[in-house]
């Protein structure tokens, strides 16, 4: 069904009650060209342009929960793309660009919002760290500028700008094209793009093992039975190392807790997205008015997906130093989700040694903004069983040849 | 909130009294010569983690307490520290063994009973 304000004035007039499901529930066949594990957003991304770009449909994606229940529905939603490396501008660029036209290609809303993102600047050292961030990023071509504390003030009015704050604004760095935009919209609409073009997505399919003969993967043990297939695509952000072990493939991952929560609603006070990594917290209004909060992750490893009070008051204690006005807003909500650390800071999209095992993760804390451009190269990597051109920096061979891609300073805590 | 306690000190406390010091265990590539350690060894050393989703073993330091860095066996799923042991030594065997994934692997040859 296309959506449109004619169909949804169909609707309206029959009580709304002719609305198809936006994706089919299909039961699962014994064989599929390959198998995606994990329906979160990079998952259905790859699934999506693998039938799209390169006519793959007869794939599945197995999900052991519900598709986009892990950290696609739990993250702040923010995108952006000024990082400092080459390799990471030119990921996360193609997913901005591609994130800018997703409503008119699926067909289906996902409230991508440019509002402008701003990065403080509150020591001498992260100002000058961002400015080197702002040289490399002009020499890539990105619309970014260095923005001083008045100028700072007129696009936050709610901010602390007083001289004898613990963390004065020096300035900060802005790119007016980055924003958010809504998580579950962004699983959902490429659910349901996969899902038209033949795609089984398969949900409350907890995948059990990983099957080799010799150095090739031949298949996918699942609660639900045994698939059969030459390529296997490893996506479960979090759950990266725990997967890769069923093949007998060690990763250089560490699973963390990330904690983010949201206030009460109330009326618009910020109409951008300020992150402030020096005292670790991270804000934006949605469009209910509530605001978004996200911090600083758990120091120790954790599958739990509930973390720890300490990181929330640490978040908590950040923003009202850099927020006065919110020092008395109760919070509704706070959850946790599993996030992948690599030794970098920049995530792992990459061959393995097995033949026909590809692997998707160690997006660390910043895998959202990242998810139209991650899931179009793996496509592509899967699809011709070489890495894509953009891929290429982000394989594991990095760990062994030292060819990091170190983003630890430009994404910091909030990445 | 994780409640630590110190094996040295015997002190108890929250986890903000405690310092994570991730993976325990790791041992450096021994060598007379930097140039002897092959570029996947180093890797291993530096980067490769067992990450498992159950037992772990892991370091932490009594940061208010007595200062001292020691070790602890805890489940990542449940939170529960299942064993406090000294900076020097190998966990329990019972926990050695009840070890998975790479981990079994790498106490496969260490559990020499006492």
């Amino acid at each position: 069904m296309r959506y449109s304000i004619f169909s949804l004035a169909r609707q309206a007039l029959n009580y709304h009650k002719g609305w198809e499901k936006a994706w089919r529930s299909p039961e699962l066949k014994p064989s599929y060209d390959a198998v995606i594990i994990g329906a979160g957003g990079h998952g259905l991304a790859t699934a999506y342009y693998m039938a799209k770009e390169h006519g793959m449909t007869n794939i599945a994606v197995v999900e052991k929960g519900w598709l986009g229940g892990g950290n696609t529905g739990r993250n702040t939603t923010i995108i952006r793309s000024n990082y400092l490396q080459d390799a990471s501008i030119a990921i996360y660029d193609l997913a901005h660009k591609l994130y800018a036209d997703l409503s008119q290609e699926f067909n289906y809303n996902i409230m991508f919002s440019p509002r402008g993102l701003l990065m403080l600047c509150q020591t001498e050292h992260e100002l000058r760290g961002f400015q080197r961030t702002a040289h490399a990023n002009r020499i890539a071509g990105l619309e970014c500028e260095m923005i001083d504390r008045q100028r700072v003030k007129e696009l936050v009015p709610i901010i602390n700008d007083r001289d004898d704050a613990r963390y004065p604004i020096l300035g900060a760095y802005y790119q007016a094209s980055g924003g958010t935009a809504r998580h579950d919209g962004v699983a959902w609409g490429y659910a349901r793009g996969a899902d038209q073009m033949g795609v089984d997505i398969i949900q409350n399919c907890e995948v059990t093992g990983l099957l080799r003969d010799g150095d090739q993967i031949v298949g996918v043990e699942t609660t639900r039975g045994t698939i059969n297939t030459k390529k296997v695509a490893v996506v479960t952000a979090g759950h990266t190392s725990h997967i890769m072990q069923m093949a007998g493939v060690s990763m250089p991952i560490e699973s963390v807790c990330l904690q983010a929560m949201v206030s009460e609603p109330i009326k618009p006070v910020i109409d951008v997205v300020v992150m402030a990594n020096t005292v670790h917290g991270y804000v934006s209004q949605s469009d209910k008015g509530e605001l978004v909060i996200g911090g600083g992750a758990d120091a120790y490893n954790n599958y739990a997906q509930r973390g720890s009070f300490a990181s929330l008051e640490h978040t908590a204690t950040a923003l009202v130093e850099t927020f006065p006005i919110i020092s008395r807003l109760k919070m509704m909500r706070q959850w946790g989700g599993i996030v992948d650390m690599t030794g970098d800071r920049s995530p792992i999209i990459s061959m393995t040694d097995v033949k026909g095992l590809y692997v998707n993760g160690g997006w660390g804390t910043g895998g959202f903004k990242s998810i139209p451009g991650s899931g179009f190269v793996f496509a592509d990597t899967i699809a011709n069983d070489r890495p894509h051109p953009i891929a290429e920096p982000f394989g594991l061979k990095r760990f062994v040849r030292g060819e990091f891609i170190d983003e630890s300073v430009a994404s910091g805590v909030a990445h | 909130m994780l409640e630590i306690k110190c094996p040295v000190c015997g002190v108890v406390g929250e986890e903000g009294d405690f310092h994570g010091g991730g993976q325990a265990h790791i041992t450096r590539p021994a060598t007379d010569n930097p140039a002897n350690i092959s570029d996947e060894a180093q890797r291993d050393y530096l980067f490769m983690r067992h990450n498992p989703k159950g037992l772990h073993f892991e370091r932490w330091r009594c940061d208010r307490g007595c200062g001292k860095w020691f070790h602890a066996a805890r489940d990542t799923v449940t939170n529960e520290f299942k064993a406090y042991y000294s900076i020097r030594e190998l966990p329990p065997v019972e926990l050695m063994k009840a070890a998975t994934g790479s981990w079994a692997e790498y106490f496969k040859d260490k559990m020499v009973t006492k």
